[in-house]
C-alpha cells in the first residue's frame, strides 16, 4: 500500500430525489457500481468505466458521471496518465492493457483536409434528381484490355477477368471475432451489410454457424493464428483475408482471454473451451514476402481460384513498399489498418506509440503504386479511425477504393467506447460473451441501426460528390485535386499531394 | 463557356480555313477574347510522312537551340522555318512560332513496337517539362495547330488560317478560367496525330492526370483538357482500342444501362468500367477529338454541356452551336443532338 488510492476516474452521482429505486441501474451494471441498501441506491464509484449503460436505462435521469472530479496536481510533463500509468506497473510489473484505438494526442489529419465544391464554371449534381454511382468493385483489375475487332461491330473481348467483390456503397464492416465480441454484434452487423449490398469481415474467429445465411456478404480470415480455418469456412465466405497485422498493435500477435472461450466459441474457433487463444507475432509460415505469395495462391488453389484474397497490414513507416510487395504476391485488395484502429485489448504501448495514421498511409500506397504501375493489381482498402462520411470521402480522394469501419459500427449499436473490451463485462452485449449481457442485444434491432449509419454515410458520400460535380465514385479515388490541407506542414502536403487552402 | 466546332470531309475534299474563322467567330459570345486556335489535317502534303512540330519560343537563343539538340539527337530535322505571322490590332508575337518537319530515327527506340510516335512524345514531354522558354503545341503528321491569346478572328488573320486546306478542321474559341491569356493554354491541344478541343471543366481531373501519368505521360499545360489528348492516346493508340470503345472508357454508360444490356454487351461494358475506371472523365464537358481518318464528338455522362451534329453529304460536322455549323454550311441536311456520353463519330473512307 504504498501508493495508495488515486485519485477517482469517474464520479458516478445519484440525485436520490429523482431516484425512483426501479432498480434498473444495479440490474445493468455489470462492473458492480450500484447496490440497493438501505432502501437506497449507493454506489462505489471506482468500479465505474463510464459505459453509461446505467444512464441509457434510468427512467429518471437521476444519474450523472463526472470524468476526474478531483485531478492531479497539473503538470504538463507528468500528466495524470503518465503518473497512472507508471503507478499501475509499479505494483503490477507487468505490461499495460488498453482497448479501443489509440489514445495518443496525434492531430489527426482528416480533420485538417477540406473538401471542395463546384462554384459558376461547372454545376454541381443532385444526386436527389440525377444518378450517383458508388458502385466499388474490390479486386484485381487488368491493366489493359485487349478486344479483337472482327468484321462489321464485331467485337470480342479477349481479357478475361477475374472475380471482384460488387460494393453498393464504398463502405465495409472490418474484422472484429466472434470471441472478441459476441455472436449477435456479429449477426447485426452481418445482416446490415447483407442489407446494405456490402461485406463485413468474420476476424480471426471462424465462422458461426448462424451466420451461414450471411456468408455471401462475409469476407473470412487467415490469421497467424489459423483459429477457425478450414475448408469449409474458406469455402463459405466471399473472400479470403490474411492478417498480417492490425493497425492497433502492429508487430504483435493476439491474446482471446480464456474467459471468452465459452463452448460455442470454442467450436468456431477449433480450440478447447477455456484455452487463451494466442496468435503469434508473425505467421509462422511467412518470413518473407515470396512466403506470402505461396500462401496467396495456396489459399486460391484451395478454393478453385473463385475467390479474391486480401492482405491486411498495418500502416508502418515503410507501408508503401510493402503494399507494393503485396501487390506482386497475387493478392488482389491491400487492407491497411492505420495507427487508430481500434481493438479489443493491446498493450498500451503499441496502441498509442506504433504506426502511422491512415491518411498519410493510403496516400503514399497509392502513390507508389502508381509509380511502379501496378496500382490496378491490387484495391485499396483503409481503415482504423473512418468516424463520419467526411473521413471516408476524404479517405478516398486519397487512394482509397473502400473503408473498413470497425468502432463506428460498434457505436452504432450502442458502444460508448469505454475501453474495457478485454474485461468480458461489456454492459451493452457486444464486447462479451456472458449470456445475460449477450441477450441484451438484439440482432434485428442492431441491425437497424448499423444498416441506418451506412445508409446515411452513403447519402453524405454522394451529396459530397454531387457538389464536388462528380457522378461516379470512380472519378473521387485519387482525386487529391478535390482535397485542401488547411494548418498541414510543407511535408505532410506532400506526402499527401495535397495542395494547402487557397493554393 | 467556350466554343467548339470540327468538321470532317469523308473524301478528304479539301477545305480551307476561311468558313470556319466565320462559324467560330459567330461563336464569340461563348468565349472572351483570350484564346483562339485552329487545327486543320492535310496541311503539309509536301511532308506528309514527317512530324511536323510547332514550338512557341520566347527567344529564338537559348531555347531555340536546346530544342534542336534535342531533335538532332533522336532523329534529323529535315526542314524548318519560322510559321508566318501577321501582326494587326492587338494581335503582337507574343511567342515566335516556329515549325519544324522532323524525321525520328526509329533506331533509337528499338524495343518499342511504335518507335517514332514514342520519341516524339518523349520529344515533347522533355521540351515542355524541362525547356523554359519553348512549349512544343503541335506534333502530328501533316497536320498543324495555330492558336493565341485573342477573339477567334483575330488569330485566324494572326495566322491567316484561309492560307491552309485540310480535310478536317476543329476550332475552339476560350473562356478561360485556369489560365488566362497564355497561348499555350489556348486549345486545340495535341500530342502526336490526336487533337483536342474541349468545352467545360473535368472534375475528375486529379484522378486523370495520376492515371496518366502513371503511364509516362506529363502534363505540363496548367489545364484539365491535355489530358483527354493523353487519354486517346493511350486508349486508342498504345492499348488499340476503337474509338467508339475509347470513348466508351472514358464517359461510359451507367451501371444501370449496363444490367439493362445484353449479356456480352454486358460484359464487355463492365470490363472498360473495370479496367479504365480511373481513365473516366466527368464534370461537365462537350469534347471534339480528331485524328488522321476521324472526329470523334462526345459530351459528359449527363450532358451539361451542348453538343450539335450536323450531316450535309460527305461532311459531318459537330459543335457547340447549330448557328455556327449553318454559318459553315447554310443548307446543312440535317441537324441532330445526340444523348448524353453518345460518341458522334464520323470517319474518311477514302
Amino acid at each position: 500500500m504504498i501508493i495508495g488510492s488515486r485519485p477517482l476516474k469517474f464520479q458516478v452521482m445519484v440525485d436520490h430525489d429523482q431516484c425512483m429505486l426501479c432498480g434498473r441501474c444495479v440490474e445493468n451494471c455489470s462492473y458492480g457500481v450500484y447496490r440497493m441498501e438501505d432502501g437506497k441506491i449507493r454506489v462505489n464509484s471506482r468500479n465505474c468505466v463510464a459505459c453509461h449503460r446505467c444512464l441509457s436505462q434510468c427512467p429518471r435521469d437521476a444519474i450523472m458521471i463526472a470524468e476526474r472530479p478531483c485531478d492531479y496536481r497539473n503538470h504538463p510533463v507528468w500528466t495524470d496518465q503518465v503518473r497512472e500509468n507508471i503507478f499501475k506497473q509499479a505494483e503490477s510489473g507487468k505490461i499495460l492493457l488498453g482497448g479501443m484505438g489509440n489514445t495518443g494526442d496525434y492531430p489527426i489529419i482528416f480533420d485538417r483536409l477540406v473538401l471542395d465544391a463546384c462554384q459558376v464554371t461547372n454545376p454541381s449534381i443532385d444526386p436527389l434528381r440525377e444518378p450517383m454511382e458508388l458502385r466499388t468493385f474490390i479486386g484485381k483489375k487488368p491493366r489493359q484490355l485487349e478486344l479483337k475487332y472482327g468484321p462489321g461491330n464485331d467485337v470480342e473481348l479477349k481479357t478475361k477477368l477475374v472475380k471482384n467483390l460488387q460494393l453498393e456503397t464504398p463502405i465495409m464492416i472490418g474484422h472484429m471475432s466472434y470471441g472478441a465480441i459476441s455472436l449477435n454484434a456479429q449477426m447485426a452487423m452481418a445482416k446490415a451489410v447483407s442489407e446494405s449490398g456490402t461485406f463485413m469481415g468474420t476476424g480471426e474467429g471462424g465462422l458461426h454457424e448462424a451466420l451461414y445465411p450471411y456468408q455471401n456478404h462475409m469476407i473470412v480470415q487467415v490469421a497467424s493464428g489459423r483459429f477457425g480455418v478450414d475448408v469449409n469456412y474458406l469455402d463459405r465466405g466471399a473472400a479470403i483475408e490474411i492478417k498480417i497485422g492490425q493497425g492497433a498493435k502492429p508487430g504483435i500477435g493476439g491474446h482471446l482471454p480464456g474467459e471468452k472461450v465459452c463452448a460455442d466459441v470454442s467450436c468456431t474457433r477449433m480450440i478447447p473451451e477455456g484455452s487463451d487463444a494466442i496468435s503469434p507475432a508473425p505467421h509462422h509460415d511467412i518470413y518473407s514476402i515470396e512466403d506470402l505469395k505461396q500462401l496467396v495462391r495456396g489459399l486460391k488453389e484451395a478454393t478453385e481460384w473463385k475467390k479474391p484474397v486480401f492482405v491486411k497490414i498495418a500502416a508502418v513507416h515503410n507501408v508503401a513498399a510493402i503494399a507494393a510487395g503485396i501487390a506482386r504476391s497475387g493478392a488482389d485488395a491491400v487492407v491497411v489498418d492505420g495507427f487508430r484502429g481500434g481493438t479489443g485489448a493491446a498493450p498500451a504501448v503499441f496502441r498509442d506509440h506504433v504506426g502511422i495514421p491512415i491518411e498519410a498511409a493510403i496516400a503514399a500506397v497509392d502513390t507508389k503504386l502508381r509509380q511502379q504501375g501496378i496500382r490496378n493489381e491490387v484495391s485499396i482498402i483503409a481503415s482504423g479511425g473512418i468516424r463520419q462520411s467526411a473521413d471516408l470521402t476524404k479517405a478516398i480522394c486519397l487512394g482509397a477504393d473502400a473503408v473498413y469501419i470497425g468502432t463506428a459500427a460498434l457505436v452504432a449499436m450502442g458502444c460508448r467506447v469505454c475501453g474495457t473490451c478485454y474485461r468480458n463485462l461489456c454492459t451493452w452485449g457486444i464486447a462479451t460473451q456472458r449470456p445475460d449481457l449477450v441477450a441484451r442485444l438484439n440482432p434485428d434491432e442492431a441491425a437497424v441501426n448499423v444498416s441506418n449509419l451506412i445508409h446515411a454515410w452513403t447519402l453524405e458520400l454522394a451529396e459530397l460528390m454531387g457538389a464536388a460535380g462528380i457522378n461516379s465514385i470512380e472519378s473521387l479515388r485519387g482525386n487529391r485535386d478535390r482535397l485542401r490541407g488547411y494548418m498541414l506542414d510543407e511535408t505532410m502536403l506532400d506526402v499527401l499531394d495535397v495542395n494547402a487552402v487557397g493554393a | 463557356m467556350c466554343g467548339i466546332i470540327g468538321v470532317i470531309d469523308k473524301t478528304r475534299e479539301m477545305m480551307d480555313g476561311s468558313a470556319i474563322r466565320e462559324a467560330l467567330a459567330i461563336m464569340d459570345e461563348r468565349g472572351s477574347g483570350e484564346g483562339a486556335g485552329y487545327v486543320a489535317y492535310g496541311v503539309y502534303p509536301d511532308y506528309a510522312d514527317l512530324y511536323a512540330i510547332h514550338v512557341f519560343y520566347d527567344n529564338i537563343i537559348e531555347p531555340k537551340t536546346k530544342v534542336e539538340e534535342l531533335l538532332e539527337t533522336w532523329g534529323m530535322i529535315e526542314h524548318d522555318e519560322e510559321i508566318p505571322t501577321y501582326e494587326s490590332g492587338r494581335m503582337r508575337k507574343v511567342h515566335i512560332p516556329w515549325r519544324y518537319f522532323f524525321r525520328p530515327n526509329r533506331k533509337l527506340m528499338a524495343q518499342s513496337h511504335t518507335p517514332e510516335d514514342d520519341i516524339v512524345t518523349k520529344i515533347v514531354m522533355t521540351v515542355n517539362t524541362s525547356i523554359p522558354g519553348a512549349l512544343i503545341f503541335s506534333s502530328g503528321q501533316n497536320i498543324g495547330v495555330f492558336k493565341a491569346s485573342g477573339w477567334p478572328e483575330e488569330v485566324a488573320d494572326f495566322y491567316r488560317v484561309e492560307d491552309y486546306e485540310g480535310y478536317l478542321w476543329m476550332a475552339h474559341n476560350r473562356y478561360p478560367t485556369n489560365t488566362s491569356g497564355w497561348w499555350g493554354g489556348a486549345h486545340p491541344f495535341n500530342l502526336l496525330n490526336w487533337s483536342v478541343v474541349h468545352n467545360g471543366e473535368i472534375t475528375s481531373y486529379g484522378t486523370n492526370r495520376r492515371y496518366i501519368e502513371s503511364f509516362g505521360y506529363s502534363c505540363t499545360m496548367y489545364t484539365d483538357t491535355e489530358v483527354v489528348a493523353y487519354l486517346m492516346d493511350l486508349l486508342a493508340r498504345r492499348h488499340n482500342l476503337s474509338p467508339e470503345h475509347t470513348v466508351r472508357a472514358l464517359a461510359p454508360p451507367f451501371w444501370e444501362e449496363i444490367e439493362r444490356m445484353e449479356p456480352s454487351e454486358q460484359q464487355l461494358n463492365t470490363a472498360i468500367r473495370l479496367t479504365y475506371g480511373q481513365a473516366m472523365m466527368n464534370g461537365p464537358f462537350a469534347i471534339a477529338v480528331a485524328s488522321h481518318d476521324l472526329l470523334v464528338g462526345f459530351s459528359d455522362r449527363i450532358k451539361l454541356r451542348p453538343l450539335v451534329v450536323g450531316e450535309h453529304d460527305q461532311r459531318l460536322y459537330i459543335s457547340s452551336e447549330e448557328a455556327a455549323i449553318r454559318t459553315m454550311e447554310p443548307s446543312v441536311k440535317k441537324i441532330s443532338m445526340p444523348r448524353a456520353g453518345q460518341p458522334i463519330v464520323g470517319r474518311v473512307v477514302a
